[in-house]
C-alpha cells in the first residue's frame, strides 16, 4: 500500500463529504424553490442573486442559536443520537460508482471510494443502522411526543426496509453481482433496469421515501399530532444535525435509484468522454430530487395504519412476488 | 503478524470483550443494548478484516439492523429502562458463578488434555467467503438445514401473528349472552 493510494483514498472521501454537505445546503434552497413555485408563491430569493445565498444565511442562523438541553434527558444518548444519525448518511454513497476511471497524474483513478463485492448489502446495512440515531433521540429527549415520534420512526423504517431490500434484488440477480460498479455496467451494455424491472423500480420509489421518511410517509414528524416528532426537544446545532442528515438522505437515495435503475453514470459518448459520467449522475439525481420535492408538495400524509398495511400487505408481497418471477425468467433465459 | 496488525486485532478483541461485560454488568436496559450493538458491529470489523465482507455486512443488517433495533423498540415501549435491585430468581446469582466456573474449568481441562499443539490457521482464498459461494454451499450441501430453518422461521412468524390477533366478537348478541 503507497502513499499515494492513500492520499487517493483521503481525497475521495474528502470530496464525497464536501459534495454531500454542500449539497444538503442547496437541496434545501432547490425544496423551498421548488415547492414555492408549485404552490404558486415566489420562495426564498432576497439573500444573495435568486437568493443563492439563503442556505449560508439559514447555516449561521442554526450555528448561533441557543442549545437547549431540556432537565431529565439522558445526556449522552441525547448527543449521541444526532451524530449516529448523520453519520450513515455520510458514508452510505462510498460504493456508488460515479464514472468510468479517469488517468490523472500517470495514474489510473476509479471513481468510486470501495467497489466491495457485496455493495447492495453494504447500502442495505448502513440503511439499517440509521434507524438508531431515530430511536435514541426519541427515547433520550424525555418527552412523550419525542418517544412516540422515535417508536413510529422505528416500526417504519424497520417495516419499509424489507420492501427496499427486495427491490434490490432485482437487478442485483439481472446484473449477476451485489456491487454497483458491475450493476451499472450491465445496464451499460443492456438497457437501463428501470424497463426491466419496472415493479422493482415502483416498489423501490415508495420503500426508500417511507425509509427517509418524507411525505406523505413523514409519519414521525406528523406536526399535528406529535409537534416535531423525535427531533422536538433539539435545538441549534443538534437539529441541524437532523436537518441535515434528511437531506443527506434524500440525494443518497436520489443517487443509488439513480445508479440501480436509471443506468448510474451511464449516457451517451460517455465511454469517449469520461467527464461526462459524474454530470450524467449528478442530472439523473437532480431530476430525482426534484421528483421527490414533487411528491411532497402533492400528496397529504398517510394515515398511520394504512401506512403499515401498504408496506406490509401491499409492498412487500408484491416485491416477494417480483424476486420470484425474476429469478425464474433468469433461469430460463440464461 | 506485524505489530500493526497485532495492535489492530488486539484492540478489537479489547474493545468486543469490554462491550460484551459492560453489556452484563450496566443496570439500564437501553445502555446494555447499545453495548451489545457495539459488541456486533466490532464482529463485523473482524469479519471485515479477516476478508469476509459479505458476513460482516449480513452481520450488520441482521443482528445490529434488525434484531437489535426491536430489542430498542421493545425497551423504549415498555418503559423498562431501570432494573431494580432485587432478583426475581432466588440464587440465580450463586448459581450463575458455579456455572462459570464449571465453564472455565471445562476449558483449561480441554485445552490440557487435547492432543495437538495450536495450528496456524490455513490461508484463506481471496473469494472464501464470496456470496457466490456461500449461497452454492447453502443450496447444495446445507440444503436441507437450511430448508429446516426456513420452516421453524415461517411457523414462528405465523404464531406471533395468530397469537396478537385481536379476537373480533362473532355477534354482538353472543358476546353480550356471555356475562
Amino acid at each position: 500500500m503507497d502513499a499515494a493510494l492513500i492520499w487517493e483514498w483521503v481525497i475521495k472521501s474528502l470530496v464525497l463529504i464536501l459534495f454531500l454537505t454542500v449539497g444538503f445546503a442547496y437541496v434545501t434552497y432547490y425544496e423551498r424553490r421548488l415547492l414555492a413555485r408549485i404552490q404558486a408563491r415566489i420562495g426564498p430569493n432576497r439573500v444573495g442573486k435568486f437568493g443563492l445565498l439563503q442556505p449560508v444565511s439559514d447555516a449561521v442562523k442554526l450555528i448561533f442559536k441557543e442549545e437547549f438541553t431540556p432537565a431529565g434527558v439522558d445526556k449522552f444518548i441525547f448527543v449521541l443520537a444526532p451524530i449516529l444519525t448523520v453519520i450513515p448518511a455520510l458514508i452510505i454513497l462510498a460504493v456508488i460508482p460515479w464514472g468510468v476511471p479517469i488517468r490523472l497524474f500517470g495514474r489510473e483513478i476509479p471513481l468510486f471510494i470501495s467497489d466491495i463485492n457485496v455493495g447492495v448489502i453494504y447500502i442495505m446495512a448502513v440503511t439499517s443502522i440509521s434507524v438508531y440515531g431515530i430511536t435514541l433521540a426519541g427515547w433520550a429527549s424525555n418527552n412523550k411526543y419525542a418517544l412516540l415520534g422515535g417508536l413510529r420512526a422505528t416500526a417504519q423504517m424497520i417495516s419499509y426496509e424489507l420492501a427496499l431490500g427486495l427491490s434490490f434484488v432485482g437487478p442485483a440477480m439481472l446484473a449477476g453481482s451485489l456491487s454497483l460498479v458491475e450493476i451499472v455496467r450491465a445496464q451499460q451494455s443492456s438497457v437501463w433496469y428501470v424497463i426491466l424491472q419496472p415493479v422493482a423500480f415502483i416498489i423501490f420509489f415508495f420503500a426508500s421515501i417511507a425509509e427517509i421518511n418524507r411525505a406523505p410517509f413523514d409519519m414521525p414528524e406528523a406536526e399535528q399530532e406529535l409537534t416535531a416528532g423525535y427531533h422536538t426537544e433539539y435545538s441549534g446545532m443538534k437539529f441541524a444535525l437532523f436537518f441535515m442528515a434528511e437531506y443527506i438522505k434524500m440525494i443518497a437515495i436520489s443517487v443509488i435509484g439513480s445508479t440501480l435503475f436509471l443506468g448510474g453514470f451511464d449516457g451517451p459518448f460517455v465511454e469517449s468522454q469520461p467527464w461526462l459520467g459524474p454530470i450524467y449522475l449528478l442530472a439523473k439525481t437532480f431530476i430525482w430530487l426534484g421528483v421527490l420535492i414533487w411528491v411532497r408538495a402533492t400528496w397529504p400524509r398517510l394515515r398511520y395504519d394504512r401506512l403499515m398495511s401498504l408496506g406490509w400487505k401491499i409492498l412487500f408481497p408484491v416485491a416477494l412476488l417480483n424476486v420470484i418471477v425474476t429469478a425464474v425468467v433468469v433461469v430460463l433465459v440464461n | 503478524m506485524t505489530l500493526i496488525g497485532i495492535i489492530f486485532y488486539g484492540f478489537l478483541a479489547i474493545v468486543a470483550i469490554v462491550s460484551a461485560v459492560a453489556m452484563l454488568l450496566n443496570r439500564s436496559a437501553i445502555y446494555s443494548a447499545l453495548f451489545l450493538v457495539l459488541n456486533f458491529a466490532t464482529i463485523a470489523v473482524l469479519y471485515l478484516a479477516l476478508g469476509a465482507p459479505f458476513i460482516a455486512f449480513t452481520q450488520v443488517t441482521v443482528y445490529a439492523g434488525a434484531i437489535m433495533i426491536l430489542f430498542l423498540f421493545v425497551i423504549a415501549l415498555l418503559g423498562a429502562e431501570k432494573l431494580s435491585g432485587h432478583e426475581p430468581i432466588k440464587g440465580q446469582r450463586t448459581m450463575a458463578i458455579v456455572l462459570g466456573l464449571i465453564f472455565v474449568v471445562e476449558l483449561v481441562l480441554f485445552l490440557i488434555f487435547r492432543n495437538q499443539g495450536i495450528q496456524p490457521m490455513l490461508a484463506l482464498t481471496q473469494d472464501f467467503a464470496s456470496p457466490q459461494k456461500i449461497g452454492i454451499a447453502m443450496f447444495t450441501q446445507y440444503l436441507l438445514p437450511f430448508e429446516v430453518v426456513a420452516f421453524i422461521l415461517l411457523s414462528a412468524t405465523i404464531g406471533a401473528i395468530v397469537l396478537t390477533r385481536v379476537e373480533k366478537p362473532a355477534r354482538l348478541g353472543a358476546a353480550r349472552g356471555k356475562k
